[in-house]
């Protein structure tokens, strides 16, 4: 078990050398670079560009020099100094010039938030009604759980945003953005600021966990029906186990493997789920910086965070081998 | 306690109520498949409504009224047409009235109008504008039409005066072959990569887990904007939306690969495989012939999921304006005019092809539940 664990970890760093590499070669894949397009903007407003400012910002960028020593420039400044470089401020002037690792930092809070919530709420509701409805299949609940299920699937998450959105604003007259009411935008954290987020965070939350719940219900559901049916099940019924004991100790655990080799995805898949909901209902969070600076070739910040949230899904995925070794004594590495 | 009962209520059951020939022990794999699959209810109504939508993709242009991008001038962000009936003796001919714009003296909004005076009947199998059909011949006859001097817009316009509903028909082609293509490609890729992978083992399994672990690692809808930023905005729609079906599947194959690889690993070395091996079957006919068919309920769970995945990754990529562009069109491209949510309050219209996106997308799980049923027959 521990040289499997020593293994993986060896072969996970040649992995992140290789991630870090995509993660800034793909930023590059679109024609043009930031600084051309910028250019290009201003034009069209009909602004002259003169040469001597073109090259300060190149200057300034790092651009015009070949990619490869970009490429080690950045991972140097990273490696020696944690320093991830600064955005050009294609997510608005305020974050001009700003370190990556700042913009992060700021934007981390929202997003963790809204992702544990989020995913509390999927597991709490999803796991049960999958457990049900596999063991009453074709009961009345398990069509409801199917249905109501299926209809969360089926709304693409902006869709859905869209809609509640507008559906308070045609009710209340209240448009819900933003995770806190104005008042408490900028003010430290206190009690009154936690009950104002409780009052806003539902609906991201809403948003994110129906479209999980779905999908989380399904799997369950159909990973339990599988199980139900082979014979072990028959046997240990047949020897007079209790219902409740015969569904515990094997089939429910069992079903639980697809859904352990996916854990690690949870966070980066959610920032990636989170992005267009979080710009329509105008929320704090990474997406829609990270959506910004990719469309604009914002290199350093769009390259950072796609890097961090790659190397969070291996390491994850590490993990949930491991766990699934563990919880599934018939799987082997060897 | 239920599902002993369930059991125990099926069983004597089946010699009563069907005749001899048809009971289970009878039946080829196939019909108890086909019967399996007909039995869930929800997969009963699933198939027809996707045929009915894919059918209304294809013959997209005959059942619009108007072309995607004709302008129904002095229309702008109309209300659907309200279908009246009833012209002279005959009691069910469908009219619509003519109508006139004003302004909302407060809001300036446009107010439509009906001129009671006015009436046009709405015929069928009219000459309209031509369309090409495969590209093959021409044709002008639409399904439905209205004199040019009125016009009728079953599901209102949108903020540069076309016809939503002609513009939904026709982006249904988009948005459903979109899905239909990639999960095309990913499966291939999928069950051929991934089942090497499991089945061989070793070194080679070894590299491509390692592959698949850094593409699924990269965020998803970066990597698909990435891709299709790259695409040049000067492609025509057709290479365009040929690239964005293979960008959707360079993401979708991995999935599929990762499932099939873990199911066969815990398959490989069963008996039943072991004794084919032994027996001298080959690699390929051992997995095409023996392993896949018994992980085939999961492969299809997946596989169903993959579309919808699919359709939805299109839809969100052209409303963020990188995916299909005008003059293409998809449902994606149509929901852009919902992003002002303050205007749709007066304009709930805006959402109708998204009302066609949660249809699709129900339909094709509907059906893909009853398949996951049907895969497996010989269960009870």
């Amino acid at each position: 078990m521990l040289h499997i664990i020593v293994r993986r970890i060896f072969i996970l760093i040649p992995m992140l050398v290789l991630l870090s590499m995509i993660s800034f070669i793909i930023i590059q894949l679109p024609p043009g670079d930031y600084l051309s397009s910028y250019v290009m903007r201003l034009e069209s407003q009909g602004l002259v560009v003169d040469e001597a400012e073109i090259q300060r910002l190149e200057q300034r960028y790092g651009l015009g020099q070949p990619l490869t020593t970009q490429y080690f420039r950045w991972m140097r400044n990273f490696i020696v100094n944690g320093d991830l470089g600064r955005s050009f401020g294609s997510y608005g002037s305020s974050y001009d010039n700003k370190p990556v690792s700042d913009i992060i930092m700021e934007r981390l809070p929202a997003t963790m938030i809204i992702s544990i919530v989020s995913t509390i709420v999927v597991w709490a509701i999803a796991i049960p009604i999958g457990i049900y409805s596999a063991t009453h299949q074709y009961s009345l609940m398990d069509y409801l759980s199917i249905f109501i299920g299926f209809i969360g699937l089926a709304i693409p998450n902006f869709l859905f945003a869209i809609i509640i959105m507008w559906i308070v604003f045609a009710q209340t007259g209240h448009a819900v953005t933003g995770l806190f009411s104005l008042e408490f935008r900028h003010a430290p954290w206190s009690f009154a600021k936690v009950i104002d987020m409780l009052k806003n965070v539902w609906v991201p939350v809403l948003v994110l966990a129906t479209a999980g719940t779905a999908g989380l219900i399904r799997v369950m559901r159909a990973n339990l029906l599988d199980e139900l049916n082979k014979q072990y099940v028959v046997t240990a019924r047949a020897k007079g186990l209790s219902e409740r004991r015969l569904l515990w100790k094997y089939p429910v655990r069992i079903a639980f493997n697809p859904i352990f080799s996916t854990i690690g995805w949870l966070l980066p898949a959610m920032v990636g789920g989170e992005a267009l909901v979080s710009i329509i209902l105008n929320l704090q969070t990474i997406g829609p910086v990270l959506l910004t600076a990719v469309l604009r070739q914002d290199m350093y910040l769009a390259g950072s965070i796609i890097m961090i949230l790659s190397t969070l899904t291996l390491i994850g995925t590490l993990i949930s081998d491991i766990a699934l070794v563990w919880l599934d004594p018939r799987i082997r590495y060897d | 306690m239920e599902l002993r009962e369930e059991m125990a209520s099926l069983a004597p059951e089946l010699p009563t109520t069907e005749s001899g020939k048809d009971s289970i022990e009878y039946l080829s794999r196939g019909k108890l498949i086909q019967r399996r699959f007909w039995r869930h209810r929800l997969a009963r109504l699933g198939l027809p409504v996707l045929l009915l939508l894919y059918l209304m993709a294809i013959l997209a242009d005959f059942i619009a009224p108007y072309p995607a991008d004709q302008r129904l001038k002095g229309f702008k962000d109309a209300p659907p047409s309200t279908v009246h009936f009833g012209v002279g003796e005959n009691r069910f001919q469908p009219y619509v009235y003519a109508r006139k714009r004003s302004f909302h003296p407060k809001t300036f909004r446009e107010v439509y109008t009906e001129e009671e005076d006015q009436k046009f009947p709405i015929h069928f199998f009219v000459r309209g504008e031509p369309y090409e059909i495969l590209g093959l011949f021409k044709l002008d006859l639409h399904l439905f039409g209205v004199d040019e001097k009125a016009n009728v817009t079953l599901f209102g316009t949108d903020s540069v005066s076309r016809d939503l509903f002609s513009r939904t028909v026709i982006a249904a082609r988009v948005s459903l072959f979109v899905g239909l293509g990639g999960v095309a490609i990913s499966f291939v890729l999928g069950c051929l990569i991934g089942g090497i992978s499991g089945y061989l083992g070793g070194i080679i399994d070894e590299i491509t887990q390692r592959i698949i672990d850094l593409l699924i690692a990269i965020p998803t809808l970066p990597l698909w904007m990435v891709l299709s930023a790259a695409i040049p905005r000067e492609w025509p729609v057709a290479h365009t939306y040929f690239a964005i079906t293979i960008v959707l599947s360079i993401v979708g194959w991995t999935g599929l690969a990762r499932v099939v690889r873990g199911k066969l690993l815990s398959l490989r070395d069963l008996d039943f495989v072991v004794a084919s091996r032994l027996a001298g079957g080959s690699d390929l006919y051992i997995i095409t012939r023996h392993l896949l068919p018994n992980f085939a309920s999961h492969l299809i769970v997946t596989l169903t999921l993959a579309i919808p995945g699919m359709i939805l990754g299109e839809t969100a990529l052209s409303f963020i304006g990188i995916g299909m562009q005008e003059p293409g069109v998809s449902w994606g491209v149509l929901l852009q005019d919902t992003m002002n949510f303050g205007a749709l309050v007066h304009q709930p219209w805006k959402l109708i092809p998204g009302v066609f996106i949660i249809v699709t997308i129900l339909m094709f799980n509907f059906v893909g539940d009853g398949l996951r049923d049907a895969a497996d027959p010989y269960s009870l």
